[in-house]
């Protein structure tokens, strides 16, 4: 892009220049970007990070002598504190790295199963929920006879407050909500269900996957118990995942995958597990990838999360502007509190074909249920077009956007 | 007309547009006016190809020796591709279509579509298509 509205609060040309692939020509014409929340481009911050590891720390963690081994340690271990501070967790061993925010889901969905849940409890979940959160959670109920109870949605998207507190009861083992829903964008008011919650003693766990990009979460403040993310929607790489949990819990939680680093000592008679965050994380981990969370949570702290989140909702408050101007556009999605996401379906027109010929003009959008069918199903859709807008964006690419689902109309119709 | 022919027509079809990708799409949106459309009756639930972001439905008939499709879809572009496929393999023998290369997909940069991140199931339709051609065989030599 080269011409840069400036009357935003964030000077945008500077940071999309810290993007590499973000001046990438298709078929010679800039390349617009809307599926971060998919996953995200990668700064150069980011990749010179990795390199530099490759470059000169490359070594195994924990379990070296050497120099080598003590130095990406010593920085692995940091990358852990990052991510400790970003959050405000109380200690860096709340902070567990796992492959993925479906791995973390795993891991606490195991523990329950095995700790918690027996015949007859109860599971609260939402019905925007990711759907790894909706069937990991299913197939405990299978097994346990547990039964699942589901927070509806009302007519703006938002969750039924009210609904929640009636289903909170002695039966509830624990509520599992997403922070920010990644297909409407609604951002739920995740302070609240937790506090209430814990007012019958219930645990919380919340999915931070689509809000850890857009908002500064403070998990001190929020009082929740576990809070999981992936860091590749966080303009990190792929295969990586961040686990909080208060120590209490993860305390408790036995290893779910049992290997090397995860057990302290083995006898024949017993083992006994590693401390934390060890206990969880078997194996020689994904180093580049902590090494790259970090310096990813760094370049955005750098800019300022207050700052991207005001750009972010100028962004989406132009582009729902210029969405809805477009005959028979609809947006699903409007809650009052919403993050710079949108999903959309036109009139006649099905959203796959409007992704095929955004794509020949070189819009990137997702089209499809976006890992949220039973929600699909609510608004008796099959799909849905979504934007996802992050700070890296530009008005003049959402034009493009709209130009693109004009002439896909005329195409279709 | 053989398969190869047939192929080889559509991607002389194809060719003029040249790197007119608008054309290209708006000539494969228009086959799917063209289609031969599934019958009412047959435009049931077990009919649905599996895997599409998009409905299709695909039915075939034996007659003659040959196996016979009528299809539908609720995306238009989609609607267009089945099109294409029936234009391609419909009235040929199980073996004609069990064996057909379908290299003009490539060739007229379709070849996007049967990426499974795509799910517009071009893939699947293929592959159920051949699937109905071995079962006629299979039936055929039961006889």
């Amino acid at each position: 892009m080269e011409t840069i509205t400036n009357n935003s609060a964030l000077n945008i040309h500077n940071f999309r220049q810290d993007f590499p692939i973000l001046s990438k020509k298709v078929n010679g014409k800039s390349h617009v970007y809307l599926d971060s929340g998919a996953t995200a481009q990668k700064s150069k911050q980011v990749i010179n990070a990795i390199c530099n590891y490759y470059q000169t720390q490359n070594a195994n963690v924990y379990r070296g002598i050497h120099q080598l081994s003590q130095e990406i340690t010593v920085a692995y271990e940091n990358a852990r504190i990052t991510v400790q501070k970003h959050l405000n967790a109380a200690l860096p061993q709340e902070i567990n790295f796992t492959s993925g925010s479906t791995d973390s889901i795993s891991m606490v969905a195991n523990l329950f199963e095995n700790k918690y849940i027996k015949a007859d409890d109860e599971i609260i979940i939402s019905e925007m929920e990711h759907q790894s959160n909706i069937f990991l959670w299913q197939m405990l109920f299978e097994e346990k006879g547990a039964v699942l109870k589901v927070i509806a949605i009302n007519e703006k998207e938002e969750l039924f407050i009210d609904e929640y507190k009636k289903l909170t009861c002695g039966k509830t083992k624990i509520v599992d909500v997403t922070h920010i829903s990644n297909t409407l964008g609604t951002v739920n008011p995740v302070k609240e269900i937790i506090a209430l919650a814990h007012e019958k003693n219930i645990p919380v766990f919340i999915d931070g996957a689509q809000a850890v990009p857009h908002i500064k979460v403070n998990v001190k403040a929020l009082e929740a118990d576990l809070y999981c993310f992936s860091r590749n929607k966080l303009f990190g790489q792929t295969g990586v995942g961040i686990l909080y949990g208060k120590e209490k819990w993860l305390n408790e939680m036995p290893p779910y995958i049992v290997g090397f680093s995860t057990i302290k000592t083995v006898t024949l008679g017993k083992t006994e597990y590693a401390d934390l965050p060890l206990k969880f994380e078997a194996g020689t981990p994904h180093i580049e990838g902590g090494i790259g969370l970090a310096a990813a949570i760094d370049y955005v702290n750098e800019i300022g999360l207050e700052l991207i989140g005001a750009y972010e909702h100028e962004l989406l408050e132009y582009a729902t502007t210029k969405l809805l101007a477009v005959e028979g556009l609809r947006i699903i999605g409007t809650a009052k509190e919403k993050a710079s996401v949108i999903s959309f379906i036109i009139e006649e027109v099905h959203p796959l074909g409007v992704g095929t010929i955004l794509d020949k003009q070189s819009v990137a959008v997702r089209t499809g249920y976006h890992c949220t069918q039973p929600l699909m199903e609510h608004f008796g859709l099959p799909s849905t077009i979504r934007a996802s807008l992050v700070f890296y964006n530009t008005k003049e690419e959402i034009d493009v956007l709209v130009n693109g689902i004009k002439k896909a109309i005329i195409m279709l119709k | 007309m053989r398969i190869e022919e047939i192929e080889t027509e559509i991607v002389e079809e194809f060719e003029l547009f040249g790197d007119d990708w608008e054309g290209k799409y708006e000539h494969l949106i228009d086959f799917g006016k063209h289609l031969p459309l599934i019958e009412k009756q047959y435009k049931t639930d077990d009919r649905l190809i599996k895997g599409c972001q998009s409905k299709v439905w695909l039915h075939s008939e034996f007659k003659d020796e040959k196996i016979f499709f009528t299809g539908d879809s609720d995306a238009i572009i989609t609607k267009g591709i089945v099109a294409l496929m029936i234009r391609v393999i419909s009235g040929h023998t199980g073996d004609e279509i069990i064996n057909a290369q379908l290299n003009f997909i490539n060739k007229i940069g379709l070849i996007e579509h049967l990426s499974p991140t795509r799910s517009n199931g071009l893939a699947s339709m293929i592959k159920q298509m051949k699937l109905d051609a071995l079962a006629y065989k299979q039936l055929k030599s039961l006889k």
